[in-house]
């Protein structure tokens, strides 16, 4: 099964050719240059990781990224920014980012952050899958 | 060195540090779709994809765009840097407030302000401190752009005034109130307009800030 990206920076022509390398890489991804709609999108799609812009006019990343782990903490955010700075990297990882990678990227090391945040995202479902299935036996008195 | 003289120094830093790392991040998005955009080509033929004339011309275009778009960006960044090579220097109003525009864009992008810069029809020339008026420009556009309101536009006008000065004015303040204009000026912009001897002038009644300039910094008429 491929990868579901989700890919939010507000510059157009840059979501517009990643989106295509990594749709011609075999991921699903939807794409748009605004944060708000990205919130809007994770409410009704399930992502295997949002890969976000951290200044944008619309919204801050750094305040997209709080929202959406606010909402489901179990989302993998990897932050994709020019103004990588150290402070910047504590706080997005205070939020739960699950990396951060500094623009110009190299798309082979994205691919690779996106795929072990996929495996990451598996192990949390697996084990809250575990969880429930081990509080419905219990409850049952198996 | 007097107290005063480390406030505009302290300012001046800030100033000199927040618009350079704005337009180097600018670089960085252009560089960002200019990777992507030749990777773009490379997967093509690596993946021996046939080229269509078309999309190699769009995809061209698209990376001309983005030198182009740099260009602008290092020019700027450039004359803004060098805009502390003279303490004092005869500046062109007009060109200085397009200048302005281009090098606080990403800011007010951010805010989601337009700001519209209405340049004068005839030069108007002052003998001033470039960096500081600058640096008072931007505090004064900062605070114009808190105070657009629902209008979202900040104006930019400039005209003649007494004793061969210049009036430089920040229109279209929609959301300018009476508890915004008790916090501006600030000290920082005090300590400018002493340096500068410009003055500020908010004006409720016509939703602007005016900003006053005198001819020459040195006091000559």
């Amino acid at each position: 099964m491929s990868e579901k990206v989700l890919l939010v920076d507000d510059e157009h022509d840059f979501v517009e050719t990643l989106a295509e390398r990594m749709r011609a890489r075999g991921m699903e991804v939807s794409a748009t240059t605004s944060p708000i709609e990205a919130l809007k999108k994770t409410e009704t799609e399930n992502y295997d990781a949002i890969i976000l812009d951290l200044m944008m006019p619309e919204m801050d990343g750094l305040e997209a990224l709080r929202i959406l782990k606010e909402k489901n903490p179990d989302l993998q955010v990897i932050l994709l920014t020019g103004q990588a700075t150290v402070e910047k990297g504590v706080e997005a990882m205070k939020l739960g980012a699950t990396d951060l990678m500094e623009k110009p990227a190299d798309l082979k090391a994205l691919t690779e952050k996106i795929r072990k945040a996929r495996a990451r995202k598996m192990i949390i479902v697996e084990k809250k899958t575990e969880e429930r299935i081990k509080t419905i036996i219990g409850g049952k008195g198996w | 060195m007097t107290c005063k003289t480390d406030i505009i120094g302290e300012i001046g830093l800030q100033f000199f540090g927040k618009m350079s790392s704005s337009n180097f991040h600018e670089i960085k998005n252009v560089l960002a779709i200019i990777n992507e955009t030749a990777g773009l080509l490379e997967d093509f033929s690596e993946k021996g994809i046939p080229a269509d004339p078309e999309r190699l011309r769009s995809l061209a275009l698209k990376i001309m765009k983005q030198v182009q778009r740099a260009d602008g960006i290092v020019k700027t960044i450039n004359r803004f840097s060098h805009s502390v090579d003279r303490p004092t220097d005869k500046v062109n109003i007009a060109d200085f407030l397009t200048f302005m525009v281009g090098l606080s864009e990403r800011f007010a992008m951010m805010r989601g302000v337009a700001l519209k810069p209405q340049p004068p029809d005839t030069p108007l020339l002052i003998t001033t401190a470039p960096f500081l008026l600058e640096n008072l420009v931007w505090l004064c556009l900062d605070f114009a752009m808190d105070a657009a309101g629902s209008g979202k536009t900040v104006g930019m006008s400039a005209e003649k005034a007494e004793n061969n000065g210049v009036r430089i004015r920040f229109t279209n303040l929609d959301g300018l109130t009476g508890s915004m204009i008790n916090t501006f000026p600030t000290e920082r912009e005090k300590a400018l307009t002493d340096a500068l001897r410009a003055e500020i002038i908010n004006d409720i009644g016509a939703k602007e800030i005016i900003l006053r300039l005198p001819c020459d910094i040195s006091g000559q008429p």
